[in-house]
């Protein structure tokens, strides 16, 4: 069916994103569709290894919480879901939700999976692949790799729309094609019309983060003021099918929607301006201009397209050993000086241990832990908390760091207080290829409950 | 008599694997002309030396009084594996806003044009 104009909502920008705000848009928002973005670069490894551990599982696992949330008001509304909570394992997202959906009164929805970004057989098969960051072959990781998954497009998320479908649950696309494939899918906007494209992509890029477009991210006292941060409204697109966008948020929500928080969340993330690769097509923002309609709504225009890469970008998620880490506070006379101590106290018995670290780095919070400003430069503050990280292949060397820092309470010079020790966890980190889009098949398949029924 | 980024534009920091963004966008247009002329990639790698070595590219939208600033290796080693407190860097931006450059009248507007910007990475 043609439509003239859609309404598309963020719900969400990250797995631990807040719950009410998604709610506020679809009870109050007049969407059409709403989108949730919830996975960071790595946190897709870490599901595959939940999957790896219960096959059932690997999905995200906010996603119940969120769901019994959002859905209930969703699809009262008619309002059409699309998210890529389904992480590791979108089929399991799917059917764990279809056994919970009844005790929120939304057992008859219809879902539909996108299937086919986990591509690990394909790196196994070809440890030629160069890695972008570095050029050097894939081979080298594949032994430590948990996960590698390509960054769909918005194609495969209007090809499950159009099954009819109230919920769509994805794995790995790119974050701006949750948003476009439902325009895609309402407007039937082909792959060679840039300009709808671009305008589409942008949409989403500006979208995806929810509230760093209507406020958040933003207020800085008595410089930049953002009313009612506390009740920061989630943002909201209107799309027209010629290819026009504006964005929103709604009427009394807090926050703030203006030329200026819309020009820094443009720039997010953003490299070059005029070559921002998305799998739907080649960004180029370099001419965008912001227009204020009224105090909640913004249009753009200027933005640019070009044709889609023949390659898909793949993230390899691999196991890199362990990090451990622990913090203690000193205040008063000579705190500084007590804190320097103890990072010392702490290193010495690390060594006289045996143990050794790849690296690691010690902070004194307060004066150089996010800046690394120099300390001859700083002013002794009253009170500062020293923290070291070290990162080891030895899980029990990981560990020892947070134990040291934290006993210096009693070992350590005088006044520690307020330790912690926070343990050590296994680092996934993650590193890219490109690989040609033939190899990738994507999957749309439909979820109704088989497993019941059968 | 210099002035502070932080007097005349407002910033974000994103981040990409081992690479900090970050957008300085003025408030006005006489803060647009300071930013543009004074604000170039070697002041704000020297602004950023202790963490990175650089190197640092900086695009130009004029039309939104906007740099974009693309900042390699200023992330310990990426967001995935650094042992920083900050891993995302979300927080640089502030240390962008702490430069001090030149004021309004110290510099007659330079004629030089700028440097060319570096073919596009691919991402």
């Amino acid at each position: 069916m043609a439509r003239d104009k859609i309404r598309i909502g963020c719900g969400a920008g990250f797995a631990d994103d807040r719950i009410p705000p998604g709610v506020e848009i679809v009870e109050r928002g007049e969407l059409d569709y709403l989108a949730m973005e919830c996975l960071a670069e790595r946190t897709i490894a870490r599901e595959t290894l939940d999957r790896a551990k219960d096959p059932t599982k690997g999905y995200t696992p906010v996603l119940l919480e969120r769901m019994e949330a959002i859905m209930p008001p969703a699809l009262w509304r008619g309002v059409k879901i699309v998210t890529n909570m389904g992480a590791a394992n979108p089929m399991g997202a799917a059917r764990v939700v279809r056994k919970h959906a009844p005790d929120w009164g939304c057992g008859d929805h219809t879902c539909a999976v996108v299937l086919g970004d986990d591509v690990a057989d394909l790196m196994r098969a070809h440890p030629e692949l160069p890695l972008m960051e570095d050029g050097a072959p894939l081979e080298s990781l594949l032994p430590r790799m948990a996960s590698a998954n390509a960054y769909l497009g918005a194609d495969v998320v209007a090809q499950a729309l159009a099954t009819g479908a109230d919920l769509v649950i994805t794995g790995r696309v790119a974050d701006p094609a949750l948003f476009l494939g439902p325009m895609l899918h309402a407007f039937g906007w082909s792959y060679d019309d840039y300009p709808k494209l671009a305008n589409g992509t942008l949409a989403g890029h500006l979208l995806e983060c929810s509230g760093q477009l209507t406020g958040g991210c933003f207020a800085d006292p008595g410089r930049k003021e953002v009313p009612d941060l506390a009740g920061l409204g989630y943002p909201i697109a209107d799309v027209w099918a010629d290819g026009r966008v504006e964005i929103a948020k709604t009427p009394g929500s807090g926050g703030r929607l203006d030329i200026a928080t819309c020009t820094e969340q443009l720039l997010y993330e953003m490299h070059d301006p005029s070559a921002y690769i998305t799998p739907d097509c080649v960004l180029d923002v370099s001419a965008v201009t912001f227009r204020q309609i009224n105090e909640d709504r913004v249009a753009f225009s200027g933005a640019r397209g070009k044709p889609r890469t023949p390659t898909y970008k793949v993230v390899v998620g691999y196991f890199d050993g362990y990090m451990g880490a622990g913090e203690m506070g000193f205040a008063g006379i000579n705190a500084l000086a007590r804190a320097r101590l103890g990072i010392g106290v702490v290193q010495e018995r690390l060594r006289r241990r045996g143990l050794t670290y790849q690296e690691m780095r010690t902070d004194l919070i307060g004066m150089n832990s996010l800046h690394g400003n120099d300390l001859n430069q700083c002013p002794e503050p009253y009170e500062v908390r020293l923290r070291i990280a070290a990162r080891t292949p030895d899980r029990k060397a990981a560990e020892a760091v947070g134990a040291e820092v934290r006993s210096l309470h009693m070992q350590g010079p005088s006044g520690a207080g307020g330790g912690v020790n926070f343990g050590a966890r296994q680092i996934l980190a993650v590193k890219s290829v490109l690989i040609p889009r033939e190899w990738v098949k994507p999957e749309i398949v439909p979820e109704v409950g088989g497993e019941r029924a059968a | 008599m210099s002035v502070r980024v932080y007097d005349l534009a407002h910033a974000r920091a994103g981040d990409k694997g081992n690479t900090s963004n970050i957008s300085v966008i003025a408030y006005d247009d006489s803060g647009w002309q300071v930013l543009q002329r004074e604000l170039t990639p070697s002041v704000v790698l020297a602004h950023f030396a202790h963490l990175t070595p650089g190197p640092v590219h900086r695009y130009e939208l004029p039309q939104l009084r906007a740099l974009n600033f693309v900042i390699e290796n200023a992330l310990g080693g990426g967001v995935t594996r650094s042992l920083a407190i900050d891993p995302h860097g979300k927080s640089l931006s502030a240390l962008m806003l702490t430069i001090t450059l030149p004021g309004h009248n110290e510099r007659p507007p330079t004629t030089q044009p700028l440097p060319s910007p570096p073919p596009s990475p691919k991402v």
